[in-house]
């Protein structure tokens, strides 16, 4: 549907581009069942970063915290990027890996069940 | 001669239906170009009802009245130091809170109904909308006065006009009006006068007013009642509009409809913010979200949408989800405002163990099975001098701009992840509630201002939350911010009521 609007053809300013963000990407990340973080966390994020330096760099900056967080096994960890499985390549960049601007991305460790077994 | 005095229903005629004409150079068209567009269609004016049953020179007695009386309380209550009297100095969050996020409200309000009031060929609609005009206004101003005596005790109140523009959870009251002032003069009514005053104002207004009287905020519940009256005549106009659109022609009820669809789950989205205040804020408890949903939402909602049904209207899409969220939705805002604290002008601080057994007993479905073990874990955390803060920034649903901590009814510990593609970009939502509303216009929503995402580009003044939240915000590091424990507002509140410790009596005496 088009937005009933008094103007004809009514286009909003689209804020999010992603020029608007210095050669950065958003880049969402949220931890299924982990719910000590209230929501996914929102990144900006060079598009050629690698992928591994999202998992040794970005995440344990700000997921560190959570008691779970060090007994993540990346090996068998597994992913989704915008409702679909996926597999990341640690040695590709973030666009190669098929993550673009505002991409989300959710990381499943199903043996991991957050603080007192409560999906904290 | 003496002027004849007019008869009671001469001169309401004259001050109300009177005050209009017929225009005999110009089109109508051009007088009130907004009319139209909105698909909406009204064949006869005549056939509106004024709500109110006021003449302008009626209005100006009785509110006068009212403000004398409300305005004498307020000195007798800075007289008296009547910020002693209140329960607890945590109680004050509950105030900031509605100081920051619900007055500028008023005031906005108070705007739209004069923007829209001018946009309708009907004189007695207008009419109502320039009274409701000057109600806003008063509420404003009469909040804003009721709340300045904890000004000079407390921090976190100065800057809250300033906030309200920019802090990022102030951007969902915000954006929820901004949204119905940006949209014609029909949907604005249907937003605000049907959908929230009518449907969702006394989830807003009472647990606040009866919150402030149960913790001795007597300033601020004698505005509560000073503005009762004023409410009830919002009501009046709320179910006036409705009726009144739904008879003048049969093509407006697919209209209204979607407009009470998409308010109703806008306001119930807001509305989370009074279910945290309920459950979490007030030192001493009313009643639970869970409660006040059930007598305010789902008993008078719905006795009002079985008489709406005869218009062919039915109750708002997705309510069913809104009543399985009823037990979740304060403990989600809760963690979210705890963990982000830093970044508001609030000391949010974790439940007492006392308020913890008041909420298993409110929630017995919920709270102990999901929420309280996290609520255990952040106070041992706190003990042990490491309280948690969320080092990150949130991703925010599009439309309703609260950060993705809403769950799944079958999975209450998945946080829900909807997204949309319009014009080759992708945007999140936090439900299939707000994801509809985007894609019904999706111009209208790429046009948000996202907060997390306004920071990043550099726009919040500097590149981390310090320097957002001292430079951008306003807000006063360690001051203004963090947990209750430790603030000055703390230290202040146990220095008047003697409640120092025999330990920091020891340590000032070294």
């Amino acid at each position: 549907m088009a937005t009933v609007a008094i103007t004809p053809d009514y286009m909003g300013d689209y804020q999010d581009g992603v020029e608007n963000f210095h050669g950065n990407q958003v880049v969402y990340f949220g931890w299924d069942h982990h719910l000590l973080f209230c929501s996914p966390h929102a990144f900006p994020l060079p598009p050629d970063m690698p992928f591994a330096a999202v998992m040794s760099d970005v995440l344990p900056g700000v997921w560190g915290v959570h008691p779970d967080f060090p007994k993540i096994n990346w090996e068998t960890a597994t992913w989704m990027l915008n409702g679909k499985p996926f597999r990341p390549d640690p040695a590709k960049s973030l666009i190669d890996n098929g993550i673009d601007h505002k991409s989300a991305i959710r990381l499943q460790t199903p043996e991991l069940t957050g603080i007192a077994g409560t999906g904290s | 001669m003496a002027a004849k005095k007019l008869s009671l229903k001469d001169k309401y005629r004259l001050l109300t239906r009177d005050l209009s004409w017929e225009p005999t150079y110009r089109d109508k068209k051009e007088i009130f170009p907004l009319e139209d567009f909105e698909g909406i269609k009204i064949t006869d004016w005549d056939k509106w009802e004024d709500p109110f049953r006021l003449t302008m020179d009626a209005y100006w007695k009785y509110q006068a009245e009212k403000e004398k009386k409300l305005y004498a309380i307020f000195d007798a209550f800075a007289q008296n130091n009547g910020h002693l009297n209140i329960s607890d100095a945590r109680y004050l969050n509950a105030i900031k809170v509605f100081l920051t996020g619900i007055s500028p409200l008023e005031y906005s309000a108070a705007q739209g109904f004069m923007q829209t009031g001018r946009q309708f060929s009907g004189q007695g609609a207008r009419i109502a909308c320039q009274m409701q005009a000057i109600d806003e206004l008063r509420h404003a101003q009469t909040q804003i006065h009721a709340m300045s005596h904890f000004n000079k005790y407390f921090d976190g109140f100065n800057e809250f006009m300033h906030q309200h523009q920019r802090v990022w959870y102030l951007s969902v009251p915000k954006s929820f009006f901004d949204d119905a002032r940006t949209a014609g003069p029909f949907e604005f009514m249907v937003a605000i006068s049907f959908s929230f005053e009518y449907v969702l104002t006394n989830l807003l207004f009472v647990p606040f007013m009866s919150g402030a009287a149960y913790n001795g905020d007597m300033a601020t519940v004698t505005f509560g009642f000073s503005a009762q009256s004023d409410e009830a005549r919002h009501m009046t106009l709320g179910i006036e509009v409705i009726k009144f659109l739904l008879e003048q022609h049969e093509d407006n009820v697919p209209i209204v409809q979607k407009w009470i669809d998409k308010w109703f789950w806008r306001g119930v989205r807001m509305l989370g913010i009074v279910g945290w205040m309920m459950d979490y804020l007030l030192p001493k408890k009313v009643m639970s979200w869970k409660e006040a949903w059930e007598v305010y939402y789902e008993e008078a909602g719905g006795a009002l949408f079985k008489d709406l049904a005869r218009y062919g209207i039915r109750p708002p899409k997705y309510v069913e989800v809104a009543e399985l969220e009823k037990e979740h939705i304060s403990h989600q805002f809760a963690f979210t405002l705890y963990q982000y604290t830093h970044a508001a002008a609030l000391h949010i601080t974790a439940p007492t163990e006392e308020e913890m057994n008041w909420l298993s007993e409110k929630y017995p479905n919920t709270f102990d099975k999901y929420y309280r073990p996290r609520w255990e874990y952040l106070r041992e955390q706190e003990a042990k001098g490491e309280r948690f803060y969320n080092g990150g920034l949130p991703q925010l649903c599009q439309t309703c701009q609260i950060p993705m901590v809403f769950t799944d009814m079958n999975d209450p510990t998945q946080i829900n992840y909807r997204d949309t593609h319009y014009d080759g970009e992708r945007f999140h939502f936090c439900s299939d509630g707000c994801k509809d509303i985007f894609n019904d216009e999706p111009e209208k929503y790429i046009h948000a201002w996202m907060p997390a995402h306004q920071i990043f580009m550099g726009n919040c003044g500097g590149a981390d939350l310090p320097s957002v939240v001292e430079n951008y915000y306003n807000i006063r590091m360690g001051i203004d911010n963090m947990d209750y424990h430790g603030s000055p507002d703390e230290a202040r509140w146990k220095e008047w009521k003697g409640l120092r410790s025999v330990e920091d009596k020891l340590k000032e005496a070294v």
